[in-house]
């Protein structure tokens, strides 16, 4: 899936998180994070941003996620979110992982 | 005897409620993927709520979500995603006759087959907000064996009466039907919300008119109302006391082969003893202080 323009998802409320993911001139997933708990779990978010974009066949994009201590599985569809907006895509296939 | 009291309405938007709504003991939370989710964020609500309902925190309670009608062009994506991630019932908005029942249950059982899910393990319940869904409930609560509970909706029905809310009068007809039909089809029936939730006096009244009725129980849309509605419906523990010494008789009486249930002198037939069992469901989830 080819990232073709820059696009938002989720809220900077509590328990959300803002992921903004774009094209980039680089190949490569370059990822910034801002975190409420980027000191206990930021390598753990990191992961779970990599592998859901990995799901998804995206290799090259820039992602910025600012985290405001979602769970797991809100961070998840932020991401999900923002990368289908980003490519253009609606979920066609609705076995993307849990 | 699966208890119905409360269903808890969460905004399928809304990350901290989809992370936190399973501590407040609704006995069904509802995902809404249709009023509370702005057009723009249909997308991401809907992710949302396929993550949330494979959440192991929402392993316990029973999981509804509210979709969009199928003739929007939201509606079959929220079923898709939904069913395979493991809905327990699906809410159908706007229902007015069978044929929105038969639609969304073809639909259900083409993903389930698609998705490896067992074919007919999805439940349904039908939100009744026109007066052609009132006039229809009794058909539409008989639809399908997959139906489970039948649920009032005020606000598109009173405008579709040409009224408004009121002293709750303007409901009572529908209220009625909705009941007769879900009494007739054997599943639950669920009252409107209501939505003043700094007046708990006023919703108090409400819950007891309805109670009265019959009603399983109300859609609920702030948590503060859980506890009062479970306490409104839990049994005194005289009627707890009384219900089990029926439950016993009837026991007694059917170990010894008994046609005829006797308790104190005084006879006791079916109803009775089904009232009591269902008085001790309700006593599970607590007794009224």
């Amino acid at each position: 899936m080819e990232i073709v323009k820059d696009a938002v998802a989720g809220t900077l409320e509590s328990s959300d998180a803002l992921v903004r993911i774009g094209p980039s001139p680089e190949p490569g997933l370059h990822l910034t994070l801002e975190s409420v708990v980027k000191a206990q779990f930021g390598e753990a978010i990191d992961q779970l941003a990599r592998a859901t974009l990995a799901q998804l066949g995206i290799t090259q994009a820039l992602i910025a996620i600012d985290d405001k201590g979602a769970l797991a599985c809100v961070l998840r569809a932020r991401v999900q979110a923002a990368a289908l907006r980003a490519a253009g895509k609606e979920p066609s296939e609705w076995s993307l992982p849990g | 005897m699966k208890l119905r009291r409360s269903m808890l309405f969460i905004p399928g938007a809304n990350a901290a409620m989809l992370s936190t709504s399973f501590v407040y003991g609704a006995d069904a939370v509802m995902f809404d993927l249709e009023d509370a989710v702005a057009l723009r964020e249909k997308d991401s609500a809907r992710l949302l709520v396929f993550h949330a309902l494979q959440h192991p925190f929402y392993q316990e309670v029973e999981k509804v979500v509210r979709i969009n009608p199928l003739d929007t062009p939201f509606g079959l994506a929220d079923l898709e995603a939904v069913v395979r991630a493991g809905v327990d019932i699906i809410r159908l908005p706007k229902t007015n006759g069978v044929e929105d029942v038969q639609q969304l249950e073809a639909e259900v059982a083409r993903i389930e087959a698609a998705c490896g899910r067992e074919v007919g393990s999805t439940r349904l319940m039908a939100a009744i907000e026109s007066a052609q869904g009132v006039v229809n409930a009794v058909a539409i609560a008989r639809s399908s064996p997959r139906m489970v509970a039948i649920a009032l909706a005020a606000f598109d029905y009173v405008m579709d009466m040409q009224t408004s809310r009121g002293d709750g009068s303007e409901l009572f007809y529908a209220r009625c039907a909705v009941l007769h039909a879900a009494r007739v089809a054997g599943i639950a029936a669920y009252d409107v919300v209501w939505s003043d939730v700094n007046d708990d006096a006023g919703f108090l009244r409400e819950v007891e008119q309805v109670r009265r009725l019959g009603f399983d129980g109300k859609s609920l849309v702030n948590p503060r109302q859980i506890a009062l509605l479970h306490q409104a419906y839990a049994p005194t523990q005289q009627e707890v006391e009384y219900a089990r010494e029926v439950v016993v008789a009837a026991d007694e009486a059917a170990r010894q082969g008994l046609g005829v249930i006797s308790l104190n002198g005084k006879m006791i037939d079916g109803p009775i003893v089904l009232h009591a069992q269902r008085v001790l469901s309700r006593a599970a989830g607590g007794i009224r202080e």
